[in-house]
Order: C-alpha cells, then structure tokens, then sequence
C-alpha cells in the first residue's frame, strides 16, 4: 500500500481518502466503536452533519461530542468546509466554555447530543446522525485549509487551544513507511479527540485502514474482547493503557503484528512486560506532543532514545538546550487561540518541550518536566491550577501538589496542606476536612486532577527567597 | 473501593475473588488511587515492585497481593 506524498500538495482530507481507497483492495475499511461502524467510503461521499451549509461553511466550529466516533464522522465531514475545527476533549469543565467560544471565535457547536440544549450554549447547535439515514449531500468546500484545534493537556487556568494543520498533522505519517502484506486493522485506546488518538485516526483515515475505538462506559477488557473478535493487527495506547490491558486476560486474545506506545514516558518495565506478551509484533515507542507534534519513534525495545537522533538528518531537527528538548518541524502547532496568547516556538522556530533529558553513553533518558507537570497516565496536570483550587478552600493556608510515582498511571496528582487552624494528620477531623477539599477540587478540575491523596502539614518547605520549594521531597 | 466508585461516579460490580479486575467497573486511574489510598493505610505497593507475570488480573489474586505483602 502506497503511503501519501507529503510533499504532493493535497492536504483535503476528503482526497486523501478517496486517493486511499482508490488503492487499496479487500475489505471495506470502517471506523467502529463497537455501537456503530461507519463505512470509508460512507464517510467520503456523504455529510454527516445536520445543519444548513451557511451555518458551516467558512465558519468556526466547536465539536462537543459524547462519542469519540461522532468527533471522528464530524471531521470527515467538515473539514475544507470549516474555517477552524476546533476539537473538543470530554472533560473540558462547563465553566470555561465561555472563554474557549470567545478565544476560538465559535460561531456554532456541532455535537452529537439529545440533550444538547440543555448545556444553555451561546450558539445554535447542529447535530451530528450517522444512523442509516444520517448521511446528507457534502457541503461546499472553502478554497483554503481548515484549521484544526486541540487543547493542549496540561494548562494552568483555562484551556489552552493549538492550531495545527491538516498537512502538519499527517506529516509523520504521510513520511513513515507504507504498510506491507495486509492491510493493518488498527485499534486504540486513545481517545481520537486528544493529539495522539488522532493521529490513529488520521492513519487510518488517510491510510484507508480500519480503525476501532472505544465507545464510552466500555471497559479495557470488553474492549479487547471485540477488537480480538476483529483480528486487529496494529493496537495503540499509552504505557497506561498498556499498564491496564497487561493485567487482563483478554489481553491474549489479540495477537497484533505492531503495538505502539506513546503520550507519556514509556519506561523499561512496560516494555518488557509488552515483548513478553507480544514477542513476535513489532514495538514502538514514540515521542510527540500536542504543541511540538511527532517527534520520533524508538524500535529498539529500549527505553529512551538514541542520542544519535539528535544530529541526524530528517524534518524533524532537535537539540537540547538547559536539558530540556527542543523540536523544530513541519509538524508543530501554528499558534495557540486567543488574543493575548504567546507564540507556539521561540524566535528560532524551536518549541520548547519542557522535557528534560540525561545522557548515559549513546543514549538520551526522559528525568520529568522542566515545569514540574505531573504526567497522570498521559494527561498532564500543572500543579499550580490545582494549588489554586485547593488554595480557595475555607480553612486552607496553602498548598503544594506534587507528582507521586504509581504503578498504574506512571504518576498521580498528591498534595500537601497547610490549614489555618492546625490539623492533626489522621482521625476524624482529618477525614472530614479532607473530604471537603476534595468535594471543592471535584467540581472545579477534571477527575486526573484531583488529588488522589490529601495530607495535612504544619509546614511547607520554602527557598531562600521564599518561593514554595517544588524540588523537596 | 465503594468510596473511589461513588467518587468518579462508576459503578461498581459486586466483588468476589474471580471478578477480572477490569469487570470491577474501576478504570485505571480508580485503581490508580486505590493504591495510593492502601499504601496511605498500610504503608506497603505491593504492586509497584511485581513481576510481569504475577500483576493480579482478578479481585482475588489483588487482595492476595496485599495480605502477602502485609504478613
């Protein structure tokens, strides 16, 4: 199977999914999750989306869907008709929704929600069908590329949105290596609304390719029993989800010639634990993010990557700088959204990743983030925004979060508080305090943000000038 | 566990000792707190330092886990 030319110009992704399809033979590639499957082919040659084309076309769009696959038939559908698409992940907070139609200059919410008038949205809402009657004409196509969003994961205050395109998007992947023998049948356990999950779904979608997904409310174990039903051939998930599926016995249903990991640190034991269980596939761990894009993948079965890939030649350049990682491509974000927003790179076109990397010998290891973020199984949390909620508790002085290592999720959100009146560590008080400041942390952050542990201190450690000092133990 | 349910508002499935724990209705970052809330209880993470081949898969072998690691 041919891979398309990223140099070739089209970046419409209607035509490179027809170019797919016209190439490939066999099976009809579907998008499923399990509740519905959506025909390739389907979702080139129909709109999926309920709304008159002025409402659409040219226009700034907000995808708020309930199922990742809606986001999926919804981009199919709109792209090179929207100006901007502006992906929604599922946990934004209901309280920042002004600011994110302000910064992205919403006209309408597309979503795929019975009960979508009751978000009391600012905008007209258009539905999203894709049941056997769902499938309209195509909409008119602007003569520019739409613009593609993503909040980036890890913000402090309200969300931060990057704008890509389609083109940067699908360079890593236009630039790999076609596919040989049969065609893969992906699954992942990636969310496609978040940067990784749709670079699974863009694989698939330019590759004309088979993708399952999840579907909400399904759990990792009825996941693998279906996509074991489905042969899959290529699974992707974060060392997380890996983490999780390694504990399952349906993990030995699936017998993939090609697993991947990536989004967060993919370290020596989940390796391991993947060559075990999968010693014939391929594996690959791969270095991206939302604002620096794709990075690199490593085959080698080794955690880290070779330092060797920092002088070779390619689109990808990187350099360290203060030890953290530097990345210059065609792949990074254009800008974020927002009047005041700062710029994605630095004057010279290098993104700052805020990784920070040793080198032992030939090989360059990942020691955490530069800004203290806490990586909780791929999602990223800034301590900071969960100080401040905490910080607004009655009866609370101040507060540090902190990364806690955890066998699951790589980290979890941890935090020390200080209260005005003292509070003993343990016993009732402590519970029912705690309790408190959990209830408030619940309904202002999303659920990876809330501390999964509360301990009361008399004290926080401070630096000579008087800063909280984030590097004490 | 019942508590960790009813806080990220899953349901959680009647347990017995050959319940998968992936059936139990926790996902990963439920059981992600449930280690970090038994090491606060009992001082031990049995499961931050197992072997690939002895990670429980059910609610039974979990518990197991920790009983051994806290005899």
């Amino acid at each position: 199977m041919r891979s398309p030319d990223p140099d070739s110009g089209t970046s419409r992704l209607r035509e490179l999914m027809q170019a797919a399809l016209a190439a490939s033979a066999g099976a009809a590639p579907v998008l499923d999750d399990g509740v519905d499957a959506l025909a390739l082919p389907a979702l080139v040659e129909h709109a999926w989306v309920e709304a008159p084309q002025d409402a659409v076309r040219g226009r700034n769009l907000l995808l708020m869907t309930r199922r990742p696959l809606s986001a999926a038939v919804a981009l199919c559908s709109l792209d090179s008709v929207a100006n901007r698409l502006v992906i929604v992940p599922p946990d934004l907070v209901k309280a920042n929704l002004a600011g994110v139609i302000e910064d992205a200059e919403a006209h309408a919410i597309i979503h795929d929600d019975l009960d979508h008038d009751t978000l009391d949205a600012p905008l007209p809402g258009y539905r999203i069908r894709f049941g056997a009657d769902g499938g309209g004409p195509r909409f008119a196509e602007i003569d520019h590329a739409s613009e593609w969003c993503l909040f980036t994961s890890g913000t402090t205050g309200p969300p931060k949105m990057v704008a890509h395109s389609l083109a940067g998007l699908i360079d890593a992947i236009a630039r790999g290596a076609a596919a040989e023998g049969e065609p893969p049948v992906w699954a992942t356990f990636y969310d496609v609304r978040r940067y990784g999950g749709l670079q699974m779904l863009l694989r698939a979608l330019v590759g004309g390719h088979t993708l399952h997904m999840m579907a909400p409310g399904e759990n990792l174990s009825q996941f693998l029993t279906r996509i074991a039903a489905a042969s899959v051939t290529h699974v992707a998930g974060t060392p997380t989800h890996w983490r999780s599926a390694l504990t399952t016995r349906e993990i030995s249903g699936i017998a993939p010639r090609y697993v991947r990991l990536s989004g967060e640190v993919a370290d020596q034991s989940v390796l391991d634990r993947l060559a075990e269980q999968f010693p014939s596939a391929s594996r690959g761990h791969a270095y991206a993010s939302t604002e620096a894009g794709v990075g690199f993948e490593v085959t080698d079965g080794r955690e880290g990557f070779p330092a060797a890939f920092l002088t070779r030649p390619g689109v990808v350049e990187m350099k360290l700088e203060a030890d953290t990682l530097r990345v210059r491509s065609p792949r990074i974000a254009s800008r974020y959204l927002g009047a005041d927003a700062p710029s994605v790179a630095e004057p010279d076109g290098f993104v700052d990743t805020g990784d920070i990397i040793e080198q032992r010998g030939d090989r360059l290891y990942f020691m955490g983030r530069s800004n203290g973020v806490i990586n909780v199984g791929g999602l990223k949390v800034h301590p900071e925004e969960v100080e401040a909620v905490i910080n607004r508790c009655p009866g609370v002085r101040m507060s540090r979060v902190k990364g806690r290592a955890n066998p699951i999720t790589g980290a979890i959100v941890a935090a020390d508080v200080v209260m005005l009146e003292p509070t003993p560590a343990l016993g009732d008080l402590a519970r029912e305090k705690r309790e408190l400041i959990l209830e408030h942390c619940r309904e202002s952050l999303a659920a990876f943000k809330v501390p999964a542990s509360v301990k009361f201190v008399e004290t926080l450690p401070m630096t000579a000038a008087g800063k909280l000092d984030r590097r004490a133990a | 566990m019942r508590a960790i349910a009813k806080e990220q508002g899953r349901h959680l499935a009647l347990l017995h000792d050959d319940l998968a724990l992936l059936d139990s209705g926790f996902d990963s970052l439920c059981f992600a707190i449930l280690v970090v809330r038994l090491e606060d209880s009992f001082g031990v993470d049995p499961l931050g330092d197992v072997e690939a081949e002895d990670v429980p898969k059910t609610f039974g072998e979990f518990v197991h886990l920790y009983d051994h690691a806290l005899a």
